[in-house]
């Protein structure tokens, strides 16, 4: 085979993204895409996860048995979902164990919502209709990733995140007709969510240091603030349907532009989130990596049993 | 002692019969019966599935994305291999 | 005793033992050993939340008062609830779960198979249902059970422990009382006796090719039917009442 130099590949490389060609595992790749990639899929994997204990809270107190079979499910789906993302990484070499080893040394990130912490039942409704309602609105653009393994874990994603969201604001909804404490109940976790929830979709695009060039790799298919606006804008009438407040007083309809404009963001509460000072980033963290410790033995005893069936196989 | 990770599994799901079984993710086992078993509570909750296959991921050979040109690219000439390369006059139906 | 009363009893039994271990299993979830494995521990606990919410269901039709199943699972005191004690027993360590998942499961397995001969329908159709969710608990926690035993030396060690810890709840499953007889003689259930000998060959079998030990203690605990449980049932209880207790009378 002819030697190609590094110019000319990267060149046909974008020419494929930009002819919307999708990129497969063993495809020639840049370097900076697979770790850009590894990135993204990692941390989003690590999200799923440590999004599971958040809510893992509250089934053993979920109020009826649907209420618990419903979010056993879902965060059983969460589960489901950062496998389907580890699976996508592998395909990029990443090994999933040292992926998981990076989140517990607190290398790799994971998304900052899941460092709030979760107090009431009504934070189940919330979780559902913003955090999942977010969720969705950054996802459903990754369908269409230019890397195949990555689009295709997403299509799946979305197709089973539906249910969360509705689910959620289900429970919102009963919450808000429901008596006064359970109208108090979900509107304090709305006030306690909002903001995080906007802070879900990342730095304003001035600051986002990876966007443009993930932008250009078809990694990324919206800025974060379009995302945002589109998720303030699909969300406040939500609210307003089921009679709860959105927390800022800043929120109004811009007739102009035809969205909503909203308050600024505290940013430098989601940066210190982001760094691990966020209420709960210890105990997070601490719970995977003590899942991964206590059942060392575990996978370990399955595979000295591998080991030993394979053997009497052979012999 | 044996530290190391469960190894990787492809796994193929059969949706229905009279499908055949498709790729749809891959996950880890420490052996096949386990592999399967993970397969149906991974990828078979919304009842995706009648069958299920894995096969450990290292068993795979597959073509070199660089030699695609040489591999698929001269099928591509030969349209005679589509119906559609033929004239059939106007009338003619069941063909 | 009544027909009546003595199927509501029995249903509730089966309905709580349900209620309890999925409950239990329920603690794991974003805990287990890999995901994988966690994915597969809250199926279980989700098609026992499913067959719980049938029997509740059931329950509280025959009784008749009135209440529902979330009353009957939420709004009971603690000596009301008629779960074995094993359902009750904490997770412990993965193996500890395993085998009390495999303990009860190969008793629900033919419990239910006996039970879909029931002649009463309602029961029957529950059992059928039920016993294709249980064969796989069985096949699942059975191979968990042999890969730990036959796996490394600590995982024997731990298994066996946990094996020596709850066999003392194991028996339990074969209690008969007057709501038993109530029923053998009508009809809609048979003997727990006629399970033993099935049950005891199925653990025996899974237990010597994990390489363990059936624990040679002849010590039986037993009270979970009549309501006097170990400790660790009221802790359960205080968590997943917490809300009906909190909020009485609301929606959700």
């Amino acid at each position: 085979m002819k030697e190609i130099n590094i110019e000319e590949l990267e060149k046909r490389f974008q020419e494929k993204i930009d002819a919307d060609i999708r990129i497969e595992p063993k495809d020639w790749m840049p370097d900076a895409y697979r770790k850009t990639l590894i990135r993204q899929i990692s941390q989003h994997a690590h999200s799923e996860i440590v999004g599971m204990l958040p809510e893992g809270n509250w089934i053993t107190r979920a109020p009826n048995l649907r209420r618990k079979a419903v979010l056993l499910a879902k965060v059983q789906d969460e589960a489901g979902h950062g496998l389907y993302l580890y699976s996508a990484a592998e395909t990029l070499g990443a090994d999933r164990e040292e992926t998981i080893d990076d989140l517990h040394s607190g290398k790799a990130k994971y998304s900052s919502i899941f460092n709030y912490p979760t107090l009431t039942w009504a934070d189940m409704g919330t979780i559902g209709w913003l955090v999942d309602g977010a969720a969705i609105m950054n996802q459903v653009p990754l369908c269409r990733c230019s890397y195949g393994p990555y689009a295709r874990a997403m299509v799946r994603v979305c197709k089973e995140e539906s249910f969360h969201q509705r689910q959620g604001f289900e429970i919102v909804t009963k919450l808000a007709q429901g008596t006064p404490e359970q109208k108090a109940m979900a509107q304090d976790s709305l006030n306690r969510f909002w903001w995080p929830a906007l802070m879900m979709f990342g730095p304003s695009d001035a600051d986002s240091q990876h966007s443009e060039q993930s932008m250009k790799w078809k990694i990324k298919r919206n800025s974060n603030d379009e995302l945002r606006q589109m998720f303030v804008d699909v969300t406040v009438p939500q609210a307003e349907l089921v009679g709860l407040t959105i927390p800022d007083p800043d929120l109004k309809w811009n007739e102009e532009k035809g969205s909503y404009d909203f308050g600024e963001i505290n940013w430098d509460e989601f940066w210190q989130v982001v760094s691990g000072n966020g209420i709960c980033n210890k105990e997070r963290v601490e719970a995977r990596r003590k899942a991964k410790e206590n059942g060392s033995w575990v996978r370990e005893a399955a595979n000295a049993y591998a080991a030993k069936k394979a053997q009497r196989k052979a012999s | 002692m044996t530290k190391k990770e469960w190894p990787l599994y492809e796994v193929f799901i059969r949706s229905k019969q009279g499908l055949s079984h498709k790729h749809v993710g891959s996950l880890r086992a420490a052996d096949e019966t386990m592999a399967v078993e993970n397969a149906r509570d991974v990828y078979t909750r919304r009842s995706e599935g009648v069958s299920i296959w894995v096969v450990e991921s290292k068993n795979i050979f597959a073509s070199d994305p660089s030699e695609a040109d040489s591999l698929f690219e001269p099928a591509d000439s030969k349209v005679y291999r589509h119906p559609t390369f033929y004239d059939v006059p106007d009338g003619i139906s069941h063909m | 005793m009544t027909k009546e009363e003595a199927l509501f009893k029995y249903t509730l039994r089966l309905g709580d033992d349900a209620l309890i271990v999925s409950q239990r299993l329920s603690e794991w979830c974003g805990h287990g050993p890999i995901l994988e494995e966690d994915i597969a521990l809250t199926n279980i606990a989700l098609d026992l939340v499913g067959q719980a919410t049938v029997l509740l269901e059931y329950a509280a039709k025959v009784e008749g008062k009135d209440r529902s199943a979330d009353d009957l699972a939420y709004l009971r005191y603690e000596r009301d609830y008629t779960n074995l004690l094993l359902c009750e027993q904490p997770n412990g360590d993965f193996g500890a779960t395993i085998v009390r998942q495999f303990l009860f499961s190969a008793y629900q397995q033919f419990m239910y198979a006996a039970l879909t001969k029931s002649s009463d329908e309602q029961l029957a159709a529950i059992a059928e249902k039920s016993l294709k969710e249980v064969k796989y608990h069985v096949k699942h926690s059975a191979e968990w059970v042999i890969r730990l035993g036959d796996g490394t030396e600590e995982s024997h060690q731990r298994v066996q422990a946990s094996l020596n810890d709850l066999w003392r709840f194991s028996q339990e499953i074969f209690f008969e009382d007057e709501v038993n007889q109530t029923l053998i003689e009508a009809g809609i259930i048979t003997s727990l006796e006629d399970l033993r000998a099935d049950w005891e060959g199925l653990v025996k079998r899974v237990v010597e090719e994990a390489t363990l030990t059936l624990p040679e203690t002849k010590w039986q605990l037993d009270g979970g039917r009549k309501g006097l449980h170990s400790e660790h049932l009221g802790y359960l209880l205080a968590e997943m009442q917490y809300m009906q207790r909190a909020y009485p009378g609301m929606e959700w």
